[in-house]
């Protein structure tokens, strides 16, 4: 047991030499990484960002307005209110005078609201707003609605959430493309660069042989200088993502506000889950590299 | 220590490296193996490093089959056997005495270990004093030494010598055999393959001679042998 322990020690000790030693090939490896990670954090914040913005823009649209017509009494429009309480997904029914629907209205118009004084008569209806526990009841709900006597119209926004989720399901899936193309790219590099280590030290890995080391001997140190490739590369990624990302958010966030009413998801949110998946990939793609490129070297 | 039955050995390429091997070698012997080049010696050591598998027949050594081995069992299967070669093969950067350690530190061994063991190889070879030099400020006898004590560290039942004096003056290559013969007399196996005519005549040790991939010669005290079959 010790002996092993002693061998992998002896190990990790050549993995930190054998980078130290192959600094300049390992620069190559560790930008092929950052870059990669850096992309991916971009296109990360992308995707986290359309989320956000769909998930708002679902909240701002699970309601429904129905439309009533003119002429109900006190007792038609209470019928109508406890009929859409029966129905299954309502969270909660508000009425909305045709008076009300007006100052509202005249608020919204600010400066221009004098337009409204000129008036005769209000010409916006009597509504309720119903709010829906999920948006998926809207679909139910909607013709049930309409057939309720004295309900003139229905609106809703199933229309503009449903594009809005294709297209966030397009810009994921490109996204997921995008990285995966990458990792792909970057194994390829790392591989490249610890092949060329291993070449230039195939007299030393054929000497290992003959003196009886094993394949885990001889794979294990380059395993763990393209680990720790890996994990430089990733190092510096996370760095440069969150600096750069903060400085974005401080930038433009409340700029962004007043134009799409969205806000981008918190940097301090981030860099948890930024950090997790870019030492897992960075590691990952490090290891990977080597293994692939070992794995001819050895069958002697 | 180490037998071959029934032994052949064919390339892919349909070429007969060796064919019907018989040969014994017993603990503590010492052993050239002759031969012109491509006869068969060659072959017949990689036989025995498991670098090559044999076609037909069976190998033992050290009481182990070992005609047929899972590659994963080859590493601890060579770590019976000491190998010195023509070229020397040490790491170029690394001293002496870390060329040396290294082979220890692969098997695990125990630093406290190491530090007393290599030191004594080394001074067994006469190289105390060049243990914190590189293998290129070494004379080419010096570094034959330096794989010799690597070769030896582990104290491997078996050491095969492949031309260990190929590239060496006569009188370095001297030097070389004493050393082998020193190793010889503290009871490891020996089986050198060389064409150093002088050497095998002087030594009169078991000559073992391989002609076409077959044995054609195996005789105590021997010498290199007639002038036809070497050519």
């Amino acid at each position: 047991m010790a002996m092993r322990l002693r061998v992998f020690k002896n190990i990790i000790k050549q993995g930190f030499q054998g980078m130290w030693r192959n600094r300049g090939m390992g620069l190559a490896s560790i930008s092929s990484i950052s870059a990669v990670l850096m992309i991916l954090g971009v296109v990360l914040i992308l995707i986290l960002t359309i989320n956000n913005v769909v998930l708002e823009t679902k909240t701002k649209f699970d309601e429904i307005q129905i439309y009533l017509e003119d002429d109900l009494t006190s007792v038609d429009l209470d019928n109508i209110e406890d009929k859409i309480k029966d129905l299954e997904g309502v969270l909660s029914v508000v009425f909305l005078s045709k008076d009300q629907g007006l100052e509202i209205m005249k608020e919204g118009w600010e400066e221009e609201s004098y337009l409204l004084e000129g008036l005769e008569e209000n010409p916006l209806q009597n509504s309720y707003i119903i709010q829906l526990r999920d948006i998926k009841y809207a679909e139910d709900i909607v013709p049930k609605l309409k057939v309720i006597k004295g309900v003139d119209d229905v609106k809703y926004y199933q229309d503009i959430i449903d594009k809005l989720l294709v297209i966030a399901n397009y810009i994921r899936f490109a996204g997921i493309g995008v990285i995966g193309a990458l990792v792909l790219i970057s194994i390829f590099i790392i591989s490249n660069t610890i092949k060329i280590t291993v070449t230039s030290r195939k007299r030393e890995i054929n000497i290992m042989k003959y003196v009886g080391a094993t394949n885990g001997y001889i794979r294990g140190p380059f395993i763990i200088e393209g680990i720790l490739f890996g994990l430089i590369g990733s190092i510096l990624s996370i760095a440069v993502i969150n600096y750069g990302y903060e400085y974005f958010f401080k930038s433009v966030n409340d700029k962004l506000y007043l134009l799409l009413t969205v806000y981008l998801v918190s940097p301090s949110l981030l860099i948890k889950d930024i950090t997790i998946i870019f030492v897992a990939i960075g590691v990952g793609i490090g290891a990977l590299g080597s293994i692939v490129s070992l794995k001819r070297f050895l069958n002697v | 220590m180490i037998r071959f039955q029934k032994v052949d050995k064919e390339y892919d390429n349909n070429v007969k490296a060796l064919l019907n091997i018989d040969l014994s070698i017993h603990k503590g012997e010492f052993v050239f193996l002759v031969g012109s080049s491509g006869a068969g010696k060659s072959t017949l050591i990689k036989l025995l490093l498991k670098e090559e598998e044999p076609t037909r027949g069976q190998i033992v050594l050290n009481n182990m089959d070992i005609t047929k081995v899972k590659s994963r069992r080859i590493p601890y299967i060579r770590r019976n056997i000491g190998v010195v070669f023509q070229d020397f093969r040490l790491l170029p950067n690394r001293t002496v005495y870390e060329n040396v350690a290294f082979a220890m530190e692969i098997v695990g061994a125990h630093p406290k270990e190491i530090r007393r063991k290599v030191p004594m190889v080394l001074s067994m070879v006469d190289l105390s004093r060049k243990a914190s030099n590189f293998p290129d400020q070494l004379s080419g006898g010096e570094q034959q030494r330096v794989s010799i004590a690597r070769a030896i560290v582990n104290s491997p039942p078996v050491l095969i010598a492949d031309e260990p004096t190929g590239n060496l003056d006569p009188e370095t290559a001297w030097d070389i055999m004493r050393v082998l013969s020193e190793i010889n007399g503290r009871g490891t196996t020996i089986l050198m393959a060389t064409h150093a005519k002088d050497i095998v005549n002087i030594m009169k040790k078991r000559v073992v001679e391989i002609h076409e991939g077959r044995l054609i010669r195996d005789e105590q005290k021997g010498g290199y042998g007639n002038e036809i079959a070497s050519i």
